[in-house]
């Protein structure tokens, strides 16, 4: 499987990065390699073997659910780079 | 001889016989990195007016007497990916570089409770990604032993301050081989515990199916004391195992007549240098005196580790660094058009390279029509790589090789390749994918440089691991040498 540079930028967006051109080169040159490197993987028969998401054999872990303390609101928004009024402020979403 | 030569028991009787106090300790850490960091560039952030003032109160502590902690007066460094409330932590990236933690990890207070003196934050690659440390975002670690090469990564800083006399001891995180290459490559033991031995809240996520925290110290002793302060069940973090833990000190009996070692023979052949097989087969000659057994085995899937490692780690990364927008934290660009493009611009200046190429990788391998092909298939090989360890040890005590296979490399020579700076982490990375510990302690240099050898346990048995290096260490001299730096 080859990655063009349309599918890095494709995926640049899906990342929400921007991408220079010559990072664009860059990138698709090297994930091809590491993909090409990822594709022996291929080679083994993996039929019938369950997936390993975590080797803990954990299954859901609840808790009661009650009030806990958590923040206080000054320190919620000690590193925002800007909030008001108790929010976190960022540019407008619709103009 | 530095004070820090002392093993942690050793120190705490001199403070019991009045001859050493906590102030001495943090003189004796602050005076070695004036001298040496602006060489090793192991600190990122120092708390130096903070660390003082607490082994000021741990003086008079000493001198009232009562119950101490564990890790009494021990100066410790933390690697710059874990939270310190009110201390800078940056994960060595510009996109944190203002950022001020308002809670400690848990590992942290737990150092604290220990009653060690915190002194900074240590370098590292940014977000933890890399294996040379060379992606800092503020500037690399140069390996104490040879200034000329890297310390090894993630944890660089973690190790070469240790091994450079910077810290009595340290804390780094493993995902793939981050605490044990760097060891390897500093010549100090650095423990990777079972996944989900420590708790990671606070530990800022990479790859949360491996992230795991660990000790890096300059002998085993106190990398069981240390372990022993960190280890344990934590409500703050889902994945933590709630398990009994052990007394590791006690677990140092120095006795392994009858050890049955498994060495997989992927881990002595070929791509392994020769200078360091011969230095792993010295060693097990040693553990042979001692009544130990080996013989070799096969892990017949080692050649898919890497691979597999890399689309599930970046996929993993690809999500977790999702969070940093610029919106709650971190570095904002300045002036952006819309809400889509401050998310664009601020990851796009605050990310460096490597953690671009790692977030692209795991997008990717996630994306529409490729996740079954690359994320799926890799979960599906990890199973048989975890197999691979669960049949060694069904006849076997303990797997033993060496951590890297290869001696540390020059500063520069491998950044222009990816693909083969990912393989120096081909022997520690099976390992993390099977969530089982390993530690890796000193065992010789080659041509001036240190030499990792890995051992590997069962899953929760630290005890037997650091009995193991322990045992060896008891009988050689390799974690006494100290680089002139």
């Amino acid at each position: 499987m080859n990655i063009s540079t349309q599918d890095v930028q494709h995926v640049a967006k899906l990342a929400r990065l921007n991408l220079s051109s010559e990072e664009e080169q860059v990138f698709t040159e090297q994930l091809n390699a590491i993909l090409q490197y990822a594709e022996k993987l291929d080679g083994l028969d993996t039929e019938g073997i369950e997936a390993t998401t975590h080797v803990l054999h954990l299954s859901n872990v609840m808790r009661e659910d009650v009030q806990r303390e958590s923040l206080p609101t000054d320190k919620v928004f000690a590193n925002a780079p800007e909030h008001e009024d108790g929010q976190f402020k960022v540019p407008a979403v619709l103009e | 001889m530095s004070l820090f030569d002392y093993t942690l028991s050793e120190i705490h009787n001199k403070m019991n016989d009045g001859e050493l106090s906590p102030t001495d300790l943090v003189d004796q850490a602050f005076k070695t990195i004036h001298e040496r960091d602006n060489r090793v560039g192991a600190y990122l952030t120092l708390d130096e007016e903070k660390a003082r003032a607490t082994a000021r109160i741990l003086d008079d502590e000493l001198i009232a007497g009562g119950e101490r902690g564990l890790l009494f007066g021990l100066p410790v460094g933390i690697k710059d990916n874990i939270v310190t409330e009110g201390l800078r932590t940056t994960c060595a990236s510009q996109f944190l570089s203002n950022f001020n933690p308002v809670y400690d990890a848990t590992v942290t207070k737990k150092l604290r409770h220990a009653q060690s003196v915190i002194l900074g934050k240590l370098n590292m690659d940014e977000f933890a990604m890399g294996g040379s440390n060379e992606n800092s975002s503020f500037h690399p670690v140069r390996n104490p032993w040879n200034l000329d090469y890297v310390p090894g990564g993630s944890s660089g800083g973690s190790a070469a301050s240790v091994a450079a006399g910077e810290a009595y001891f340290t804390l780094g995180s493993d995902t793939g081989g981050s605490i044990r290459q760097p060891a390897s490559y500093c010549g100090v033991v650095g423990l990777k515990p079972t996944y989900g031995l420590v708790s990671r809240f606070g530990l800022v996520a990479f790859a949360s199916s491996l992230d795991q925290i660990g000790p890096v110290t300059k002998n085993v002793e106190d990398s069981a004391y240390v372990l022993q302060a960190i280890a344990g069940y934590d409500s703050m973090d889902s994945t933590s195992a709630n398990v009994d833990i052990p007394d590791y000190v006690s677990a140092l009996t120095g006795d392994v007549k009858g050890l049955r070692i498994a060495v997989p023979k992927e881990y002595i052949g070929e791509g392994v240098d020769p200078a360091v097989k011969e230095k792993i087969m010295d060693a097990l000659k040693v553990l042979e005196g001692l009544g130990a057994v080996w013989e070799e085995v096969s892990l017949p899937h080692t050649e898919y580790a890497v691979a597999t490692y890399y689309l599930l780690a970046s996929s993993e990364a690809s999500s977790n660094l999702a969070r940093f927008d610029g919106v709650r934290y971190g570095v904002r660009a300045d002036n952006p058009a819309n809400l889509l493009d401050l998310y664009h611009e601020s990851r796009s200046q605050g990310f460096g390279p490597e953690v671009k190429r790692r977030i692209m990788l795991g997008t990717y391998a996630l994306s529409s029509g490729y996740y079954d092909a690359y994320y799926l298939k890799a979960q599906k090989v990890r199973t048989l790589i975890k197999r691979d360890f669960d049949q060694v040890f069904e006849k076997y005590d303990i797997i033993i090789g060496p951590t890297a296979p290869t001696t540390a490399f020059k500063l520069g020579s491998q950044v222009d390749n990816p693909l083969t700076m990912y393989l120096n982490d081909i022997l520690t990375i099976p390992v993390s994918l099977a969530g089982v510990p390993a530690i890796s302690i000193p065992c010789g240099l080659a041509d001036g440089l240190p030499v990792g050898m890995q051992i590997i346990g069962k899953s929760f048995d630290e005890s037997t691991v650091l009995r193991v290096a322990h045992a060896f260490e008891q009988h050689t001299d390799h974690h006494t040498k100290r680089p002139n730096v």
